[in-house]
């Protein structure tokens, strides 16, 4: 089952809960197997595997409640821009995972998942835009946005750390 | 190239999306700008925190033995179905389909792993950050796996021998976390793989096994309960070469 360890850390970064991401797994493979003639011979078949997951995390449980996050809403919360090459960014790369987790955990979906597709899963720009259906320009600009609110929220947990 | 612009594609540099023609520019800017080399060092060690800190869930065994067993049960159900349609042939297809699937499941799990061992060596590789710990230090390289592993290791030492080491990371792989260590000999880039070998994990036998995937030379052994993967473009010799030194580095 190449790429089952890497689906199932997606599936559970995405639902946030165990068996919601053993279902979603299966259900996906399930969906993979049944649907396996309509994958194209020479495309991309990892992106086909996360684009499955994905369209059926959307009609999950967690995807629905996660639908129901509005983006325009939480974008005023993460463009606000942060400076770079500060002494508190440079912490980031020596906090703990936990809080790093804690981070991502703290992004909405959209953000979250192309922030771990790029950095976790190593998917080129290209890529994500085939896995999740969005323009390569979103991609970017997602990942920028996601990125920055985690810097923000990082640099505050440092912050917050050093004054305890 | 200006500041201003090196700031504008960091992100595309930290994640090997810059094209080509511009890495060479960018990169002599960045030798000469401490600042802007400063900004893209923090954005890479940002980048690897999040691999390392996302990487954080793993399937449990019972769901991975569940979902091995219900697709191996429709393979062999397909299977079953396209050759011995009339019940009264079951008695003797059961008999020779068991035997018939433990032998292909045992040849296409060998393949699909060292398929798979081949692909961690090609992107770790494509990777801009091949290596989250770089060091030729082995007392620098084995002690950054202690408490990332659930096992411990021991790494040859390498005077004279032509090969260096590079650095490593945590490599995952089917069921869990593995040290992936990268050396370097000439111009060849080799990884060695080492996961904790738990009963029926990999379908090897005992033994060294030699393969080659993706034009790559592989070859796999079991030592102390751990198994071992080389992987490299290098010759078929100088893998062995490798694998000689971890397998007396054990022994030590």
């Amino acid at each position: 089952m190449p790429l089952f360890a890497r689906l199932y850390n997606f599936a559970h970064w995405l639902t946030q809960d165990r068996s919601e991401a053993e279902e979603l797994v299966q259900e996906t493979c399930v969906k993979a197997l049944k649907g396996f003639g309509s994958f194209r011979q020479g495309t991309n078949f990892r992106a086909w595997m996360y684009r499955i997951l994905k369209n059926t995390f959307l009609t999950s449980r967690a995807g629905l409640k996660a639908a129901t996050i509005s983006l325009d809403d939480d974008e005023a919360a993460l463009v606000e821009p942060i400076a770079h090459g500060t002494p508190e960014s440079i912490l980031i790369s020596s906090l703990d995972q936990q809080t790093i987790q804690a981070a991502l955990d703290g992004l909405p979906v959209p953000y979250r998942e192309v922030i771990l597709l790029c950095d976790v899963d190593e998917m080129s720009y290209q890529e994500i835009a085939e896995t999740l259906a969005i323009p390569i320009g979103t991609v970017m600009s997602r990942l920028s946005r996601g990125r920055k609110a985690m810097r923000k929220w990082l640099n505050e947990a440092s912050t917050r750390r050093a004054f305890k | 190239m200006t500041c201003d612009e090196i700031r504008g594609k960091l992100a595309h540099y930290v994640d090997s999306e810059l094209p080509a023609g511009e890495l060479a520019d960018f990169e002599s800017h960045l030798r000469g700008c401490a600042t802007c080399a400063a900004e893209a060092l923090e954005m890479l060690q940002t980048k690897r925190a999040i691999r390392a800190a996302g990487t954080r869930y793993v399937p449990s065994p019972e769901f991975r033995l569940r979902m091995e067993q219900s697709i191996r049960s429709r393979s062999q159900r397909r299977w079953f179905d396209m050759r011995f349609p009339r019940l009264a042939l079951a008695g003797v297809a059961a008999v020779l389909l068991i035997a018939s699937v433990t032998v292909l499941l045992n040849r296409t799990g060998r393949e699909r792993e060292l398929t798979e061992i081949a692909d961690l060596h090609v992107t770790a590789l494509a990777s801009s950050n091949p290596v989250d710990v770089i060091s030729t230090d082995k007392h620098t390289v084995k002690p950054w796996f202690a408490g990332r592993l659930p096992f411990s290791f021991d790494l040859p030492e390498l005077q004279d021998s032509g090969f260096t080491l590079v650095g490593g990371r945590v490599a995952y792989f089917e069921r869990g976390s593995g040290a992936q260590l990268l050396f370097s000999l000439r111009k060849h880039q080799l990884s060695v793989f080492i996961f904790k070998e738990e009963p029926r994990e990999f379908p090897f036998h005992e033994g060294t096994l030699t393969a080659t995937r993706l034009a790559l030379q592989i070859e796999t052994w079991s030592e102390g309960g751990l198994r071992y993967f080389i992987v490299s473009d290098a010759p078929a010799s100088d893998v062995h070469a490798l694998s000689e030194l971890l397998r007396k580095a054990a022994h030590s």
